[in-house]
């Protein structure tokens, strides 16, 4: 089966609906090559606008346009649109309700070797808090061609985080169930609800795989919206596990463990541990190797399960 | 309504308009408002088209107030117009009054939210690139300030207008020299201003921003089909019409007590008798 980025299913799809629809446009910051907007820019010229290494202006040219009645998708990677244009996203975006949708590339740390620059893991925080945003980190090719789809259709302003390299899927090209707002639970079980996002779906659906021969049973919730969040499944989770395992990309702060954690006090209190990426500058490394040094991937999962379990009893 | 005499009462008007506005609200930006109140009656009385009875008429000229924290003189023409009840000006920064201290889009008319300095030029160059595209005759409008001009984003938007050739975008700098913290060349010097634009690739010209005439023959006198997009300098002074604000910095933000704007509203009426 092949395996293209996240990014490369969206800009297919995308170009299949702009093909159909000439109110969508692509915006780029010299970030055709990163974002594959190549061939978007090639077939459908009047549709692509290159705003040049301005992220603030790229921002500020897609709420223009949509209040144009232009349906925005404004592109470039996660580190410098999520933070460089954050004041762009807050006043022009969400505060004016324009239909932009901010889609940050190589999320996360998609660019592990070249440091804390180029690395976005205050994203899901810093939108998450400004109101009237939706934010969404999609787990694999599948969901995020459905995704887009989604975006397509929905009016008002979106964040949305997918890495760099080609993710394995969680999903098929049959299965792929997707509405914003609403969590997929991938496995059965009430030993432990594993809530996890984006490309760490796929990793803790692996750590699910390997608890259960030890005899833990594992749910495993797809959290790919983090706003607005499915608290029902939350809510849910936390009555009916023992323990909640939230995994992200992300740093500790405000991402989707604070918001599960919120949801959770509020409602029904359960033993929660939050796995993400440490308040510090990372070591170097592929994103493979980061994952594995910071215990995001399926073994270091299983591992904080398996502890967070034993904790308990 | 043509006349230039029609013209510069109805900027005396609102005048009065907001310095009472900023008294019944007690905060406002009023010398920022008073030096642009002959701006914006020109482009609204005058050269704009658009339509209070249906403010989202497609075709409409768009207007982006990105020195937004003048928006007592753009609110009082709204008002003016149509766009909304007269009588609402009264509750400006008022508890739970949608006439907030920035434009706001709850207000009929207005365009967006600005008040985030540095934004409005991005987002003008958004909506004539979607009119460019999309082969509509509108032109934007953007107001800008002085002291903003410090904002890298300006010049981002500035580059991405000439780079697409958005020869129906039509910016306007109100260049009445002092910004908060004093004089805008002791605070970040502009230096040769004009030159700065033109090295951009724009259209500039330089006109007295408080003479009524130079303003709409200006307006009306804007290159067309140049390719290229449309700066305006317009030189003004900071709380134009009121003796005791003009050219003094603390009247940025300064509420007048009630005796000053008695002073203030006759020496309008004063002005607006030498129109008769």
């Amino acid at each position: 089966m092949k395996k293209i980025p996240c990014r490369k299913s969206f800009t297919e799809t995308l170009l299949e609906l702009a093909r159909k629809d000439p109110s969508i446009v692509a915006l780029a910051s010299d970030s055709r090559g990163s974002v594959t907007l190549g061939e978007f820019a090639e077939a459908l010229p009047e549709q692509f606008v290159e705003c040049g290494i301005a992220e603030q202006d790229e921002v500020g040219i897609a709420a223009g346009m949509a209040s144009c009645g232009k349906k925005a998708f404004v592109c470039a990677p996660a580190c410098f649109l999520s933070t460089r244009s954050l004041e762009q996203v807050k006043v022009d975006v969400a505060y004016s309700h324009t239909n932009v949708k901010v889609i940050g590339i190589s999320g996360g740390i998609s660019y592990g070797a070249l440091g804390m620059s180029h690395h976005s893991l205050q994203d899901v925080a810093v939108m998450r808090a400004i109101p009237g945003m939706t934010v969404i980190l999609p787990a694999d090719e599948y969901q995020t061609r459905e995704m887009t789809k989604a975006l397509a259709e929905f009016d008002g302003p979106v964040y949305v985080r997918m890495g760099r390299g080609a993710v394995e899927n969680v999903y098929t090209d049959e299965f792929v169930p997707f509405e914003i707002g609403k969590a997929n639970q991938l496995t059965e079980g009430d030993d432990l609800a594993i809530i996890a996002c984006g490309e760490t779906v796929v990793q803790a659906v692996h750590a699910a795989e390997s608890l259960k021969k030890a005899g833990i049973h594992v749910r495993v919730l797809d959290m790919h919206t983090i706003k607005p969040l499915d608290e029902e499944a939350v809510v849910r989770a936390c009555k009916e596990c023992k323990a909640i395992l939230t995994v992200e990309e992300s740093s500790p702060h405000g991402g989707l463990g604070e918001a599960v954690s919120h949801v959770a006090a509020e409602n029904h209190p359960a033993p929660i541990k939050i796995i993400g990426l440490p308040d510090e500058p990372l070591v170097s490394g592929t994103s493979t190797e980061l994952y594995e040094y910071y215990g995001l991937d399926a073994a270091g999962i299983a591992a904080s399960a398996r502890a967070l379990l034993e904790k308990l009893s | 309504m043509t006349s230039i005499t029609d013209l510069r009462k109805k900027a005396i008007e609102i005048r009065k308009g907001l310095l009472q506005m900023i008294c019944d609200g007690q905060t406002g930006h009023t010398g920022g408002a008073l030096s642009s109140a002959d701006i914006l009656t020109a482009l609204f009385y005058y050269k704009m088209k658009h339509d209070p009875a249906n403010p989202k008429w497609e075709d409409r000229d768009r207007f982006i107030l990105s020195k937004g924290h003048s928006v007592e003189g753009y609110y009082n023409i709204l008002a003016d117009m149509g766009y909304f009840p007269k009588e609402e000006l009264k509750t400006f920064s008022h508890f739970q009054s949608r006439l907030i201290g920035h434009p706001s889009t709850k207000v009929p008319g207005v365009e967006m939210n600005t008040g985030a300095l540095g934004h409005g030029l991005p987002i003008a160059v958004g909506m004539a690139l979607a009119g460019k595209r999309d082969q509509k005759d509108y032109h934007v409008y953007v107001l800008m300030g002085d002291g903003e001009q410090a904002e890298g984003s300006v010049w981002e938007g500035a580059m991405a207008a000439a780079n697409y050739q958005l020869d129906h975008l039509v910016g306007i700098v109100d260049r009445n020299h002092l910004q908060i913290s004093g004089d805008t060349e002791d605070v970040m010097a502009l230096g040769d201003f004009a030159a700065k634009w033109r090295a951009f690739g724009w259209e500039v010209v330089e006109i007295d921003g408080n003479d009524m005439e130079q303003i709409v023959k200006t307006l009306d006198e804007l290159p067309a089909g140049t390719g290229k997009p449309q700066m305006i300098i317009a030189h003004t002074v900071k709380g134009k019409g009121v003796s005791f604000m003009e050219n003094v910095a603390k009247w940025h933000h300064g509420v007048p007590t009630p005796e000053q704007l008695a002073q203030a509203l006759a020496e309008l009426d004063a002005c607006e008798k030498e129109l008769d």
